[in-house]
């Protein structure tokens, strides 16, 4: 081969987002100080960027990984991880859709997704004519001219350090769990967003439209930064199901919002949830945490949780500046084998501050669901308010459902309201339904979907359709 | 604090006339309470109220041994007045006194119980240091279809005599088939700085009803865990009232397992506190078969810098369909400083179920307090009559109207 043709073949791949370059660079197994070192080198990562990495690591040492939640899981062997390989080159990948599960293509089939999307979510080659980067690319030109940065984070660290530096760890510090430390050692990549002073977003943000989104791996790290006045709608995931080799799935995402700006973070979660027995599935132990930091600042997080076989994640607002506002609407759905461990934490730190919380979960097959949840009012949170509503739906008596809502309030000026409640779908309704034409399965469907409509709600548009979808389709199977 | 712990063991062992097998059974318990220690801040059952640190900061070091030889006075005094009981004495950790003077004598059998232990179910280490230095307990029997004509008080006194010292008290109690039970706990302490631990244990047979009224309102600065197990079988009632407010430091603890189908329990509490007080009810209602049902009301009114916490959790398990689950906790908090934390949870695995809870804590409604002032009351006398309007609400759900009367007397609530 020509050094010609070895360019060209390079351009080849970089178009899907990796450089040749990485291309079958692993590093070794096992995680210790060298690894890190490489993980920041590869990178090409400043000095004070691999610091705040050993920092990380050196906290890790000391931590144990937590044991109190719910769905229990056999022991991981964090040596036994490879904490960086490069990206898979095209040969690895299913050449044609023929290949794929056919489960899948029927899953995608009813969702309505469409094939060149099929494709790209299976990394298959997509012709050039559907080519998705080439969209990315117009609208990267009108994020640019109202001076939005939207890029990988490793990016960012080259090209905006004042901003990483200043926000990155500013919210989950180096010293926080065991996770989340985990992540801050050995992060690969993920999103970096900042929305400059009184801009408001023209568009919804989504990890669909940035190049090299998908196969970031395991421990993606992500932060939007809104400046005063700005507001932006972040998507994360896709209703279509991933499927991925990497069991455990350890991101951060940190959010910062300054006065008056807010953010709307919406997910759709629908990793791999392992096959009808539970063996395999993905571990999806995320930290989530907005930080208020500015007056009237806002937060509002939604998330539809469908997939994977654990589910740990408690999307949290730090409510600190005054009059700031946290919202938390959340849908949870777990079928066969898998188990959830889920909700949020509103702490109130500064005056006047609201939180709201709405969670939605509903268990079918032999799975097992929890809310929980934190509302802390701090002695110094004056006049501030809490509402809480969490409902419970359970299908069959093989699953569960567990609600451990933790409240505190510590000022006697302010209000927490919460309210919980578990029950099946009547007998009744299910009649109605079935009497009006429809299968036991369209019945339920239909019915959870008014369950979670306070939640759907919330998502962005084109978002709710396909989400109201995979509602139905999470519960196939979980009737008669 | 684990020579003290040796030291006193070693002198209850020698004073009590015990089998090989109940020292043995003793001294299982003591290496495992002191292996665990009081329960701190990371058990999870203890996350709000950190009985190590509390003891530590109250008390300081305590002594476990107690002379059960030496006898005490009966203060007649403390006895209350208007309505005809049974009484059991408790002065210290010794049982003065258990007359039954209104029951016919065949229908009630009080059981010296030598042998120490059954287990609870209750997994913290206060239950082996119950076991390890209980003197004596006594178990109380309501034979089939025998209905208590007046209400039992038991009367938890202290005196001067004791100072920082642990003091445990365990009682049993067996309803038979169709009978009933009143109990009614009063606590009467001129002691300071002492750690009492009770542990009660109820065994309620088909049909029998169980009604147990827990009364802190005397101002003291002793420490105390309370701990109810009560296990129902078939069509049985258990309604557990608790009035928490007068000890510095008290945790009421309810465990019952509805085990027979249409069996229900009821608790419903009030926490009435001033200065730094802390108080907490912890309850665990286990529905483990059909058609079983609970409801709790706990209620709240915290002054100055006093903290009140409330875990209440519903457990039911697969077989328990058509479980009516019901929890509602509500506070007010008076004062800045104040402080009400709540966890209140549902564990389900049955589908049939109609479960769940609320809770709410804030201020006093200031609208509310506008009307009754627009209606010629002083903003003093608005808040009162809202505050008790608040708190009658529990009272109301005391089903005994007798005991009802007493209640709402000993708290001066106004109808």
């Amino acid at each position: 081969m020509d050094s010609r043709q070895k360019k060209i073949n390079n351009l080849k791949d970089y178009k899907y987002g990796f450089s040749t370059d990485i291309e079958n660079i692993q590093a070794p197994k096992g995680l210790n100080e060298d690894v890190i070192k490489f993980i920041s080198n590869i990178k090409k990562e400043p000095e004070w960027m691999l610091k705040f990495r050993l920092k990380a690591f050196e906290r890790f040492k000391v931590l144990k990984e937590p044991d109190w939640q719910k769905p229990k899981f056999p022991k991981i062997d964090y040596q036994d991880i490879y904490y960086y390989s490069a990206p898979k080159s095209m040969k690895d990948k299913p050449k044609s859709l023929d290949e794929l599960d056919p489960k899948l293509l029927e899953t995608y089939k009813k969702l309505g997704i469409p094939l060149q999307e099929q494709a790209r979510l299976n990394g298959i080659a997509v012709d050039a004519v559907f080519d998705s980067v080439s969209v990315a690319t117009t609208f990267k030109d009108e994020l640019t001219k109202q001076g939005i940065i939207f890029c990988p984070i490793s990016e960012a660290i080259q090209n905006h350090p004042e901003l990483v530096k200043k926000y990155l760890g500013s919210v989950i510090p180096t010293s926080d769990h065991f996770f989340a430390t985990l992540n801050s050692a050995v992060f690969t990549d993920g999103s970096f967003v900042y929305i400059p002073e009184g801009v408001r977003c023209p568009m919804e943000l989504s990890t669909y439209f940035r190049i090299n989104a998908s196969n970031t791996g395991q421990f993606e790290r992500t932060l939007i930064i809104a400046d005063k006045g700005s507001y932006v709608s972040y998507l994360e995931g896709c209703t279509a199901p991933m499927r991925d080799e990497n069991q455990l799935h350890a991101a951060n995402v940190e959010l910062v919002a300054l006065d008056d700006a807010e953010i709307k973070y919406s997910t759709v979660q629908n990793w791999y949830p392992g096959d009808k027995d539970g063996k395999g599935g993905i571990y999806n132990f995320v930290t989530k945490r907005g930080l208020c930091k500015g007056k009237n600042s806002k937060i509002s997080w939604t998330q539809v949780e469908t997939g994977s076989a654990i589910t740990w994640k408690y999307p949290s607002c730090i409510l600190k500046g005054d009059n700031s506002v946290g919202e938390f609407y959340s849908i949870a759905i777990t079928n066969n084998h898998q188990k959830a461990d889920t909700g949020t934490k509103m702490i109130h730190l500064g005056k006047n501050t609201k939180s709201k919380i709405i969670s939605k979960g509903i268990s079918a097959g032999s799975s097992d669901m929890t809310y929980r949840g934190l509302v802390d009012i701090s002695s110094k949170a004056k006049n501030s308010t809490n509402y809480t509503q969490c409902d419970s739906l359970l299908m069959g008596n093989k699953c569960g459902a567990h609600t451990v809502p933790y409240i505190k309030n510590k000022n006697s000026e302010s209000n927490i309201a919460h309210e919980a409640t578990t029950s099946k779908i009547s007998e009744e309704q299910l009649h109605y339904c079935q009497q009006r034409g429809l299968n036991a399965e369209e019945a339920v469907g239909l019915i959870v979907n008014g369950f979670c409509k306070e939640v759907l709600q919330q998502l962005p548009m084109e978002f709710a359709v396909e989400a109201q979808k995979l509602v139905g389709i999470s519960l196939e199977g979980s009737v008669g | 604090m684990k020579e003290q712990l040796q030291k006193d063991f070693e002198n209850i062992i020698r004073n009590l006339n015990l089998s090989q097998k109940d020292i043995e059974i003793k001294k299982f318990c003591l290496s495992n309470f002191m292996n665990k220690g009081f329960p701190n801040k990371k058990e999870e059952d203890w996350k709000f109220s950190d009985l190590n640190q509390i003891i530590k900061k109250n008390i300081g070091e305590l002594s476990f041994y107690s002379d059960y030889s030496s006898t005490n006075k009966v203060d007649t005094s403390v006895f209350v007045d208007g309505l005809e009981h049974n009484k059991i004495v408790f002065i210290n950790d010794r049982i003065e006194k258990i007359d039954f003077d209104y029951e016919k004598k065949d229908q009630i059998e009080i059981i010296d119980q030598s042998e120490t232990i059954n287990k609870f179910d209750n997994n913290n280490s206060l239950s082996d240091l119950n076991n390890a230095f209980n003197n004596k307990s006594f178990k109380i029997l309501v034979k089939k279809g025998y209905q208590l004509a007046k209400p039992l008080i038991i009367y938890h006194t202290t005196n001067s005599k004791i100072w920082s010292k642990n003091i445990n008290l365990r009682l049993d109690f067996e309803l038979d088939k169709d009978s009933s039970l009143k109990v009614i706990d009063l606590f009467k302490d001129t002691s300071e700085k002492n750690f009492l631990n009770i542990f009660y244990n109820f065994d309620l047979k088909e049909n029998a009803v169980l009604k147990n009224y827990k009364v802190d309102r005397f101002e003291n600065k002793n420490i105390k865990y309370f701990f109810n197990n009560i296990e129902q079988d078939k069509n049985s009632i258990s309604e557990t009232f608790i009035l928490s407010s007068g000890s510095n430091f008290i945790k009421n603890e309810i465990n019952c397992d509805l085990k027979g189908e249409y069996s229900s329990a009821f608790v419903n509490g009030i926490f009435s506190l001033k200065n730094d007080k802390h108080h907490e009810i912890r309850t665990t209602i286990n529905h483990l078969t059909e058609n079983t049902k609970s409801y709790q009301l706990i209620k709240s009114v915290l002054e100055e810098s006093s903290k009140a916490v409330y875990q209440g959790k519903i457990f039911v398990n697969s077989k328990a369909q058509k479980t009516d689950g019901y929890q509602l906790s509500k506070a007010i908090l008076l004062n800045k400083e104040a402080e009400f934390n709540a966890k209140p949870e549902l564990e389900i695995y049955a589908d049939d179920v109609k479960c769940s809870h609320g809770s709410a804590s804030g201020s006093l409604n200031e609208e509310s307090i506008f009307y009754l002032m627009t209606r010629g009351l002083s903003h003093q006398q608005s808040r009162e009559l809202l505050i008790n309007g608040f708190l009658l609400d529990v009272v109301e759900k005391i089903t005994d109207s007798e005991i009802k009367n007493l209640i709402k007397n000993m708290i001066g609530i106004k109808e």
